[in-house]
């Protein structure tokens, strides 16, 4: 009977660390680049300053984004509208396919309002008013964050 | 004459893997840390149209009106609070400081059920308006932290253009 000489049994390892490595660079990578706001940006709207607006801390979930662009057309859906009645009856069709096919009421709605800085006031009012009139009752008038003060003063 | 072992030099191998991938790591975090555009944040106000909200909730306190004047480029002119003419370098500050005195936000946020109405100029900027929005929902202070004063703020009814 032979014996096997006992320092001949090799234990084969597996180098781990480079799997490993890979792993967290994929773990990070995933937890960046994961969007849970889903935010539609236009460059053709450049929203204006605050220090204060806040990136919602949950999921709308309903929204209807409407973009205000400087040269006074909306966008809505992907369409580019210049006039306001063309948004009504853009909108029009969103309320009917929501009271038609889903329990959920309007005044739920989050209306999200991106209006360029140099938008007219006027017009994100009458964006406001012709929601209103669609029985839409929740806005969010959504801004740049800032880490200056943008009010001026001391 | 003697000759050197060439043969019992040895060569030293640089471990190149872990550098690589602390660089990688580094330029990754970099990458995705550097800011190009600022995130965006939202007021969200809750607005029924008139009728609705007049029958729902009577005010126990006196609308403030705030009054914003444009010319006719749409840039800003005068801002009023009530009958308060804030005229200055920085209006919109000014209109900040009215408020937080007015308000007295010592109590902690959520404290006033005061409501703001803005009455703005159709062809004003609307960056104003958010200027406006911003003086009155809050402020924040020298820590960085975030402090909220009026929570309801509306637009007026619109007037003709």
């Amino acid at each position: 009977m032979r014996i096997r000489p006992r320092g001949d049994t090799k234990i084969v390892e597996g180098d781990l660390t480079p799997m490993i490595d890979m792993t967290f660079q994929l773990i990070a990578f995933f937890m960046l680049v994961i969007n849970f706001s889903e935010v539609e940006q236009d460059q053709r709207v450049q929203l204006p300053a605050s220090e204060l607006a806040q990136p919602p801390r949950a999921p709308y979930e309903h929204p209807f984004t409407i973009h205000l662009t400087r040269t006074d057309r909306y966008i809505f859906g992907g369409r580019e509208l210049s006039e306001l009645s063309q948004l009504k009856s853009a909108l029009l069709k969103e309320t009917q396919i929501i009271k038609r096919y889903t329990a959920k009421k309007l005044a739920d709605v989050t209306i999200i309002i991106r209006a360029d800085k140099n938008a007219k006031t006027g017009q994100v009012q009458e964006v406001i008013q012709t929601c209103q009139e669609l029985q839409f009752e929740k806005f969010a008038l959504r801004g740049k964050q800032s880490d200056v003060p943008t009010l001026g003063g001391p | 004459m003697k000759f050197r072992n060439t043969e019992r030099r040895e060569t030293i191998v640089l471990q190149m893997t872990p550098m690589i991938d602390i660089v990688f790591q580094l330029l990754v975090f970099f990458v995705f840390t550097f800011k190009i555009v600022l995130p965006e944040g939202d007021f969200n106000i809750r607005m029924p149209s008139a009728t609705a909200s007049e029958s729902s909730q009577p005010s126990e306190t006196p609308l403030l009106k705030v009054r914003l004047q444009a010319n006719d480029e749409g840039d800003l002119v005068r801002v009023q609070l009530g009958d308060l003419v804030l005229d200055g370098d920085a209006p919109f500050h000014q209109l900040q400081s009215q408020i937080r005195e007015m308000i007295s936000d010592d109590a902690g946020p959520g404290s006033t059920d005061q409501e703001v109405e803005i009455e703005a100029d159709y062809k004003l900027k609307y960056r104003y308006a958010m200027n406006a929005i911003t003086a009155i929902t809050g402020y924040v202070d020298s820590n960085g932290d975030q402090h909220k004063l009026v929570e309801r703020v509306r637009f007026a009814p619109l007037a003709e253009k």
